[in-house]
């Protein structure tokens, strides 16, 4: 047997060696004082990761192209690696708690396995695999949301989660097994030459799409979101609104640009259409809500549809364009979540109530949320307007520009409902029950810093962009 | 040299995160503004000395590329109608800080981060960074509103932002289908002068106009402006109505009418009976009103819709006044918020009912006031004279009936805004003294004299030499070669 397949995939089997460590960590030093270490090693070992997966990492395809490396693939794992090591930072003070330490070891080795998953997405170059990989990424995913396993929600948030996800997969297959009726290959570059607008072809790209349109939570597909991402705790909720959706949405990038290419002009339509349905209804939600996790869920559906935005042209500044929105979009929604878990560590709470008065108790905080909450809304100069920016160029440059329109007016929507966090943080007066004044944890902190850094550089400093660019190109 | 007019307010705002010492936090702001004016004088000095050696139309220029695949660049330069807002952006600055003498540090950073977006935009040529600076100009309204402000100050803050932030997203659609429909190469508005395809222009214009439109009060877009004035502390209000409402009289010029004037001369006849109503309209509006915040707000709406008119007559005349009317209410409005905000600060209340025979227990403030409203009326001697004459002057040239009867209606706005002053002045200053409470009052400490007598000085300098003024304009608008 030929191993040298395995020389082009150096990030996956560094990522595999980890886990393998940090699980066997976890069997060996259980309830022992060594459990003090475990999550600087872990973290100080996915930071190790992080950073190497800047390296150029070797391009070209194995396995007989069932497994692709390129430098736009290296980019989107590089992504993926810093949303996932921000989580784990802001998880650890959760994990410390009690009634969790006993598992602390558990949360971090399932994240990598997902991430692991989220890897074989990304350089899939079968939809065999693709599928593998979407069921690695998802399937542990259900442990991490039913984590606290005797709170009501998080069991609920659980439980909908495996079944929405067994459900997406099943659709997601049929839809697969009707392109390979039709075409009689699963290899994406052999689908390519062979795709055409016949019938089979059509629905079974809507199949495969719609299951792939749960993942990202596309509205009509969206509606497990709220209930998991209220129900889940605080880290995995950051984890499902960023790192999850974001691969998700480099799967349907890839397989959109390398399979259905030619479907151009039939994805298009489908695509506008639900992208605006996306966000209005993600936005008409989010308006309502009382619960802050909720309303994240809300606010990252709506998000999600004008990540679709960019996609839709499929113009290579429109790739650009969404993987820097992903980019940006990282560092605000964790730096959003990173708030959450700390006020929730804190306070218990997760109202947008408990939130009155932040500015006075907790100004650090209150300021990184609203550097976060206008990032999102996309207000200079920080990263969020830049990357709607692009997004907006990209669909206008191809003549789209009612549909500019639209998401521009639905971003004052969104606005509406992101300064009524401003408001409660910055201007109402705190109640009985206000979050009294705390320390963050330092793991925290150090998330919060990266995060708002994220925010406030990768806009003003086009370096990122162009780095971007040099990928996608 | 023009990124130092960006640079000062955000240094100034970076400072004041160091202590949250009221005597400090004065200190770098007053430091702060007062280097900023110095700075905006010297550009304009500069300016002037360039403009004697150069013809082009932008001058003091400087480039840098930015995002280099989208061709988005920082670029900033100015003429002659950017060096005078520039001024009136800097004397509005520091007076407002003046008015807000014993506001605390967090107000300080956001009023900061407010002179950043203005005086960014003011030298901007690129249309991303104008773009840019224009939303950094608006988002810290919300909180020094929301969070400073009076009376319904959340309802106020929170329409305001979004009626502003709903004209970006038209202007931000509009910018995007200059770009892309101009075929150009750069972003940079002396670039793309010309190249926009005439049928692109037609859907583009209104676009770029409203966009920037609703924040010059067109219309009916006008109505977040006297909630928003209403709400606002009084500083704030100077800033507001004073420099921010000229960010839109001017984008209109800059961007809708200098890149697309073919389009403009087809339109223009909706836009200006548009601006005609926010003319009479705000002027009706401030008679009936009895707060006197809201009456200077409407009044706002009145003056603003006439910048707004005059720049759609398209000529020279008409445009040189519309940059003067710019400046007069500016400095104007600014003042009659700084003495509205000494009023209330010692009556605590805003309605004329309750007010009276103030000449008596404040002179100081009320002679003011008399000075402020005789510019509003338009008295020769003062900068608003000068401004709504050569408006009118300039409307007059053309001869069709529309405009004809557009212009006379417009003049009876000077009648009416008449009526409203002088009731207000005569309400509030004279007769017998309502309140036996307000005899013991106090005028103007020093810091509202600094920044009443700095606000009269400008206006008196603009009504007694108007042609200084009027020149740089005209010049500059020979240079864009538009009319």
């Amino acid at each position: 047997m030929d191993f040298s397949g395995f020389l082009m995939m150096p990030s996956e089997l560094g990522l595999l060696a980890i886990f393998v460590f940090l699980l066997a960590f976890d069997i060996l030093a259980a309830e022992t004082r060594a459990m003090r270490w475990f999550r600087p090693v872990a973290i100080a070992l996915m930071t190790v990761q992080m950073v190497w997966g800047f390296f150029p990492a070797p391009e070209g395809t194995a396995f007989g192209e069932m497994y692709v490396s390129s430098p736009l693939t290296s980019m989107m794992k590089s992504i993926l690696n810093i949303g996932t090591l921000v989580v784990m930072l802001q998880a650890g003070e959760w994990l410390r708690r009690p009634e969790n330490s006993i598992r602390e070891g558990e949360f971090y080795v399932i994240t990598l396995a997902t991430l692991l998953g989220m890897y074989i997405m990304v350089s899939a170059g079968n939809f065999m695999m693709l599928y593998l990989g979407i069921e690695i990424a998802s399937l542990p995913v259900a442990c991490l949301a039913a984590y606290n396993k005797y709170k009501e929600h998080s069991a609920e948030a659980g439980a909908k989660y495996i079944l929405m996800t067994a459900l997406s997969s099943g659709i997601m297959m049929f839809g697969l097994s009707y392109l390979y009726g039709a075409m009689g290959t699963m290899y994406f570059s052999d689908m390519n030459a062979a795709v055409a607008a016949e019938p089979m072809t059509v629905l079974g790209f809507v199949f495969f799409f719609s299951g792939l349109g749960f993942k990202i939570s596309l509205v009509p597909f969206h509606s497990w979101a709220p209930d998991v991402y209220q129900g889940a705790p605080t880290a995995t909720t950051a984890y499902l609104s960023v790192v999850s959706k974001a691969a998700a949405v480099f799967a349907l990038v890839l397989v959109l640009h390398h399979v259905f290419g030619a479907l151009a002009v039939l994805w298009h339509w489908m695509l506008w259409g639900l992208s605006v349905l996306t966000i209005v209804v993600g936005n008409l939600f989010a308006i309502r809500q009382r619960d802050i996790k909720r309303f994240f869920a809300y606010s990252s559906i709506s998000q999600a549809g004008y990540i679709l935005l960019g996609v839709l042209h499929g113009s290579s500044a429109g790739l650009t364009a969404t993987l820097y929105f992903v980019f940006v979009y990282l560092f605000s929604n964790l730096a959003a979540f990173g708030v959450i878990a700390a006020v929730e560590n804190q306070s218990g709470r997760t109202d947008i109530a408990s939130y009155k008065g932040l500015y006075k108790s907790n100004p650090r905080l209150a300021l990184v949320m609203m550097l976060a909450v206008f990032s999102l809304a996309g207000i200079p100069p920080l990263g969020g307007f830049f990357s709607k920016f692009f997004i907006f160029a990209a669909a206008a440059q191809g003549g789209d520009y009612l549909f500019v329109l639209i998401a521009l007016i639905n971003t004052v929507v969104s606005l509406y409902y992101y300064l009524r966090i401003i408001r409660a943080m910055f201007i109402d007066a705190p109640g009985a029950d206000a979050v009294s004044s705390f320390r963050t944890d330092p793991y925290n902190s150090v998330s919060l810093v990266l995060c708002t850094t994220g925010i406030l550089v990768v806009g003003v400093v086009s370096w990122f962009y162009n780095f971007i660019a040099q990928a996608t190109f | 040299m023009l990124t130092v007019l960006v640079l000062i307010p955000l240094l100034t705002m970076l400072a004041l995160f160091i202590s949250r010492d009221q005597r400090f936090v004065r200190t770098v702001v007053v430091a702060g503004f007062g280097a900023l004016l110095v700075a905006s004088v010297v550009v304009a000095v500069k300016f002037l000395v360039a403009r004697a050696l150069s013809t082009d139309a932008m001058l003091l220029a400087q480039d840098f590329v930015w995002y280099a695949p989208l061709n988005i660049h920082y670029a900033v330069g100015v003429d002659g109608i950017s060096v005078l807002m520039i001024l009136l952006s800097a004397v509005v600055a520091l007076t407002g800080v003046f008015s807000a003498w014993s506001m605390e540090r967090d107000f300080f950073v956001w009023y900061c981060l407010l002179a950043v977006g203005v005086f960014g935009y003011f030298i901007s040529l690129d249309l991303f960074t104008m773009f840019l600076f224009y939303e950094v100009a608006l988002i810290p309204m919300f909180l020094l509103i929301g969070v400073w402000g009076t009376g319904k100050k959340e309802y106020a803050a929170m329409k305001l932002t979004l009626m502003l932030m709903g004209g970006s997203a038209l202007l931000l659609t509009g910018i995007l289908g200059i770009y892309f429909t101009s075929g150009a190469t750069s972003m940079n508005i002396t670039h793309l002068v010309g190249t926009i395809p005439m049928a692109h222009q037609y859907w583009i214009f209104p676009l770029v106009f409203v966009g920037f439109g609703v924040l010059g009060a067109l219309f009916p877009f006008h109505t977040w402006s006297p909630d928003g004035h209403a709400a606002a502390p009084t500083s704030v209000s100077m800033l507001h109505a004073g420099v921010l409402m000229k960010l839109g009289g001017y984008g209109c010029f800059r961007v809708a009418i200098s890149l697309m004037p073919a389009a403009a001369h087809e339109l223009s006849w909706i836009f200006l009976i548009l601006t005609g109503i926010s003319v009479v309209y705000g002027a009706y509006g401030a008679v009936v009103q009895t707060d006197l915040k809201y009456i200077n707000a409407y009044s706002s709406v009145s003056h603003c819709g006439l910048v707004l008119f005059a720049i759609l007559m398209l000529n020279t005349t008409a445009m040189t006044g519309a940059v003067m009317q710019m400046l007069s209410h500016g400095l104007m409005t600014a003042l009659f918020f700084s003495l509205i905000g000494v009023f209330y600060s010692r009556t605590h209340t805003r309605d004329i009912r309750q007010m009276g025979g103030l000449m008596r227990v404040m002179p100081f403030a009320s002679v003011c006031y008399v000075i402020a409203g005789f510019a509003s009326l338009g008295l020769p001697g003062l900068s608003g004279f000068v401004a709504e004459m050569t408006i009118f002057v300039g409307s007059w040239e053309h001869t069709d009936l529309l405009r004809r009867i557009l212009t006379i209606v417009a003049t009876t706005s000077i009648v009416v805004t008449a009526v409203y002053i002088l009731r207000t002045v005569g309400k509030i200053l004279y007769g017998p003294v309502l309140d036996p409470g307000h005899l013991e009052l106090s005028d103007a400490r020093w810091y509202e004299r600094v920044s009443a007598v700095v606000l009269i000085a400008c206006i008196v300098l603009i009504g007694v030499w108007p042609s200084g003024v009027g020149h740089i304009i005209s010049e500059s608008l020979k240079n864009l070669n538009i009319f």
